[in-house]
């Protein structure tokens, strides 16, 4: 890979970064759009649950992540600290995987 | 804090014109949240850990040391550097690289628009800097949080922590090779989900939240199988709109602040 290419990649994907976050003027951030750009994350952290868990390229898949995030939910649920989300799902993934 | 999902950037809204640090939900200038503070040194290390893994994938794909240092610097987007180092080390074409890296860059885009209520005041060299470590777990960590100065400082936090914990982990990777192992057998990829699972739970407290969150998971599921990868997350932010438009606003004036806003 040259150098340009890990150039325009960068370029590329600062753009895509910027776009939003400097490109939007306070102005376009009220109304409407203020209330769209709030529930952007509760629409796309759901999503990047399920790609992170059930994909395999281009396949759904259920797998040891499956068992994390079961666990990661039921903790969640119940209102369960960060680290002890976190950390018991990737204990509940290596455990099944070893198992496997 | 009972019913902050919406509310909280209509809050912020108002702030734009006027006194903007006096947010009464916020802690004082620079005091993170402990909760925020533990949350993000675990996240940090997952990352490192994640970045050890990168390292050892990108020179294996035939980059320099420097190569992969400079694309963790410069690029910065975990899943966009791991396709392209991906597609180039199994052969691909550079465009097919640069394609499939994109496609998962582009929801940064997304997050662009939704962090900018919150860094909307800031000088725009600030916000240039910001755009930088504007990434899945900053956008996330920073809008669970409640009020704007809070989030500001948590984004902040986040984005340089997993900065630096991912350049640190890609230079030892690249280094050294893979001294650590393999990430998936500890587990960590389900590290992942697991956090965006804790860090969606503040948005769910509204019933738009919840419309969102399951339009956006129905919406990545039916398109993983049918698109590229980073086109089902990027598509679910489509999902806002039937949340707008089907989903009872948070207060009976149809404001967006209806909640405990401080504003």
């Amino acid at each position: 890979m040259s150098w340009w290419a890990i150039l325009g990649l960068a370029g590329a994907a600062y753009a895509l970064k910027a776009a939003g976050l400097v490109g939007l003027g306070p102005r376009a951030v009220e109304g409407t759009a203020l209330r769209l750009a709030a529930l952007l994350p509760a629409a796309l952290l759901p999503a990047l649950v399920v790609v992170n868990t059930f994909a395999a390229d281009r396949r759904l898949v259920v797998d040891a992540r499956a068992a994390g995030l079961a666990v990661a939910v039921a903790l969640a649920w119940r209102r369960a600290p960060f680290v002890l989300i976190v950390g018991l799902a990737a204990a509940t993934t290596a455990l099944v995987r070893a198992a496997a | 804090m009972a019913h902050d999902s919406s509310g909280d950037d209509g809050a912020a809204a108002h702030e734009f014109g006027g006194d903007r640090v006096t947010d009464s939900s916020d802690r004082p200038d620079g005091v993170l949240d402990p909760r925020a503070r533990r949350a993000i040194w675990v996240l940090g290390a997952a990352i490192g850990v994640f970045g050890v893994s990168f390292g050892v994938l990108a020179t294996t794909a035939g980059l320099t040391v420097a190569q992969a240092c400079a694309m963790s610097l410069l690029v910065f987007t975990g899943a966009s550097q791991f396709a392209a180092v991906g597609v180039i080390g199994a052969g691909g074409s550079l465009g097919s690289a640069f394609g499939s890296a994109l496609l998962l860059a582009a929801r940064n885009a997304a997050y662009g628009v939704a962090m900018a209520p919150t860094m909307a005041g800031r000088s725009l060299g600030r916000r240039l800097l910001a755009a930088q470590v504007l990434i899945d777990e900053s956008t996330a960590m920073a809008t669970a949080q409640p009020g704007r100065v809070a989030r500001e400082h948590t984004f902040w936090a986040t984005g340089l922590a997993v900065f630096v914990c991912w350049n640190a982990g890609t230079a030892l990777g690249a280094v050294a090779g893979d001294a650590i192992g393999d990430p998936e057998a500890l587990g960590l990829d389900a590290a992942f989900p697991a956090g965006f699972v804790a860090l969606v739970m503040p948005h769910l407290r509204s019933r738009r939240g919840q419309v969102a969150a399951a339009g956006g998971a129905l919406v990545a599921l039916v398109l993983v199988p049918l698109a590229p990868a980073g086109i089902p997350i990027v598509a679910a932010a489509l999902a806002v709109v039937p949340a707008v438009l089907f989903a009872p606003s948070p207060s009976p004036t149809g404001r967006p602040d209806g909640g405990e806003g401080p504003a």
